[in-house]
């Protein structure tokens, strides 16, 4: 009795199983044919010379010529003579700085936006306008605009907005702080409006981070006579800290693999302008191996200081 | 006797602000001058948002002389339409209207279909490898589309199932400039930024009751009807969001589509290509050609991106309620 009852418990939780590998089947079939498999064949691709042919293509082995090309020979004349290497060793700097500031920008701004006032709802669908108006080709069509840069909006070193910066910067030097943390503070004022445009899915995450917040805690200790200050350190940044290691790793990719990188254009342009697949997914591999290194160093080292309720 | 003393003592223990006097007008005025400064930061971070768009639209209205006048900063002088009715001819803008609406519908239809079963079995079912496969959701998020692009563009080149197509027709099928990688790419969810849309309707499915289920199970409904009767309609705000993102992302993406249509004219391709457009339109219309000033093919250029974008924001205008109160309810939490 007891086993055949213990045999219908197995059978209904092995029919579970098998609806859970029905409803994830889309993705295993797409995961192999769309991801994995190009995802190996770039790799052959990245060892090969490659020729498109009628009905397919041919290979001929070149061994690692490619990446050693990329690595230490090529030089990208769109950038001002620039190697590959630095490119990326660019793309990284940019993206640590802009990762910080847009990590605090969408805390501070979250938080801003689940306090209770008047217009709220307003304020919230204007904070999220970013992700309409800044995303795709319009960033990559505004990015390189006369216009938009001369009337101070994206670019440093014109009329208006370096003015700023630059009384900015005097103030800020006269107080005798560090040079370099003076030098962030005036590429953080500079770059203030691409910094609140890549942060709409961030500032979305970490509200309803907030949100999930229980009120309890609050009241608990407002009971117990814990200052805004200290429920703001004891219990808001603990309990949303797992969703800044969610939002960094987000950005840097974001960042990252933008189609305004250079490094991005390079291997665009190395594919389908010249021709050069081979070198092209060489590229490929080699600036996503460097993405999966930065991910990890800084996925590590923030997983180490976030508090996990479990 | 004893309770007015109780009341006496629980009084010295409670927070100043009930104390009432100078601390209560203190606290008030303190609450006051936050939410002036609240409002300040709010709406200057607005303006700062709009700033550029509000400068798009009234340069676009500008006509060529009051791009070079330098009393003009905002406000033209002679506002037109006639950039307006340039761009829309040099893009052949309802053609790449058309071709982009239809897109984007049916792209971003099928990856909220994919990505809400997706989710939904990533969320309520246990079964061996689930961590590890969705590892790999987020693995197809992290890596660059253009480390796979080449195969991808070979694969539709040359599509085929286990050598079926070439059976039957002598020679695989060549999918490009059509509709049916973005749909077959959808349908599986590997469209674009899906392993994010997977994501958040996991992490939703997840944050709902697990009695509401096991009501549905209990009062009879099987697996399918419950999931469509009972945690489709809840899901609806996380819903909402992830096909307002896949929408917006589909319409706005010039990677996938330059990639697979290069004949078919969609807003996103041709917007990076404007000025040359309307360089173009000119010519045919003179026989002269006609070279476009820097300062003139930007404006050329922020009029479109205009036209590109205004389709997104009334869509907005009607999904961000949904959207916004999503937000309110989903845990987009890890």
């Amino acid at each position: 009795m007891s086993s055949k009852r213990n045999r219908f418990r197995l059978g209904l939780e092995g029919k579970r199983a098998m609806m859970g590998y029905l409803f994830v089947l889309p993705f295993i079939i797409g995961l192999l044919t769309f991801f994995l498999v190009p995802l190996i064949q770039s790799v052959i691709f990245s060892f090969n010379a490659l020729e498109v042919v009628e009905g397919g293509y041919s290979l001929r082995p070149v061994g690692t010529q490619y990446y050693k090309h990329a690595l230490f020979e090529y030089i990208s004349v769109e950038n001002e003579s620039q190697s590959f290497i630095n490119l990326i060793l660019l793309a990284i700097g940019n993206m640590a700085s802009q990762v910080l500031l847009v990590t605090i920008f969408s805390f501070f701004a979250a938080s801003l936006l689940n306090q209770k006032f008047r217009g709220r709802s307003v304020a919230r669908a204007m904070f999220f306008l970013p992700v309409i108006l800044m995303s795709g080709v319009i960033l990559l069509v505004d990015s390189g605009d006369l216009l938009q840069s001369s009337m101070g909006l994206t670019q440093v070193d014109t009329s208006e907005g370096a003015g700023q910066a630059v009384e900015l910067a005097r103030v800020l030097l006269s107080t005798r702080l560090n040079s370099s943390f003076v030098d962030f503070i005036v590429s953080a004022v500079n770059r203030i409006y691409e910094i609140v445009s890549a942060s709409g899915v961030q500032i979305l995450v970490f509200l309803a981070g907030l949100q999930s917040i229980s009120p309890s805690l609050f009241e608990a200790s407002n009971i117990e006579g814990a200052t805004a200050w200290e429920n703001f350190w004891k219990i808001t940044f603990p309990m949303v800290s797992p969703l800044i290691l969610v939002n960094t790793v987000y950005t840097i990719i974001d960042t990252m693999t933008n189609s305004t990188s250079p490094v991005m254009q390079i291997i665009r342009n190395e594919a389908f302008s010249n021709g050069k697949y081979g070198l092209s997914a060489a590229m490929s591999w080699i600036y996503f191996i460097a993405v999966l290194v930065v991910v990890g160093i800084i996925g590590a080292i923030i997983n180490k200081l976030v508090f996990y309720q479990e | 006797m004893s309770t007015v003393l109780e009341n006496k003592k629980r009084q010295r223990k409670l927070p100043g602000k009930l104390l009432g006097g100078r601390r209560l007008t203190k606290y008030v005025l303190g609450q006051y001058a936050w939410s002036i400064i609240r409002g300040v930061i709010i709406i200057g971070i607005c303006f700062l948002i709009l700033y550029p768009t509000l400068v798009k639209i009234l340069v676009s209205f500008m006509n060529e002389k009051d791009l070079y006048d330098v009393s003009i900063r905002y406000i033209p002088k002679n506002p037109t339409l006639e950039n307006y009715k340039t761009v829309i001819k040099a893009m052949k803008f309802g053609e790449g209207f058309w071709n982009t609406f239809k897109l984007s519908l049916s792209t971003s239809i099928m990856q909220l279909i994919a990505c809400t079963i997706i989710g939904y079995g990533f969320a309520r079912f246990k079964f061996k490898g689930r961590g590890f496969l969705f590892a790999l959701v987020i693995v197809t998020l992290i890596v660059p589309p253009q480390t796979i692009m080449i195969p991808l563009f070979l694969h539709f080149l040359n599509f085929d199932i286990f050598g079926i197509f070439e059976l039957i027709s002598g020679k695989p099928l060549n999918l490009l400039n059509s509709m049916a990688p973005f749909i077959l790419m959808s349908m599986t969810g590997m469209g674009l930024k899906n392993g994010l849309y997977i994501y958040i309707l996991r992490q939703f499915f997840r944050g709902m009751p697990k009695e509401l289920e096991e009501a549905a199970y209990v009062d009879g409904a099987g697996l399918f009807k419950t999931f469509y009767r009972i945690m489709l309609p809840s899901a609806i705000p996380a819903m909402v969001t992830v096909f307002l993102f896949s929408f917006v992302w589909q319409w706005t993406d010039s990677f996938y589509s330059s990639l697979f249509l290069q004949s078919t004219r969609v807003l996103a391709t041709s917007l990076s290509g404007v000025s040359y457009q309307v360089s173009q339109h000119f010519y045919n219309m003179t026989g002269v050609t006609t070279v476009l000033s820097p300062a003139l093919s930007s404006m050329y250029t922020n009029t479109a991106s205009l036209l590109v974008v205004l389709p997104l924001l009334i869509v907005y205008l009607f999904a961000q309620r949904y959207f916004v109160e999503s937000i309110e309810r989903t845990g987009i939490v890890g």
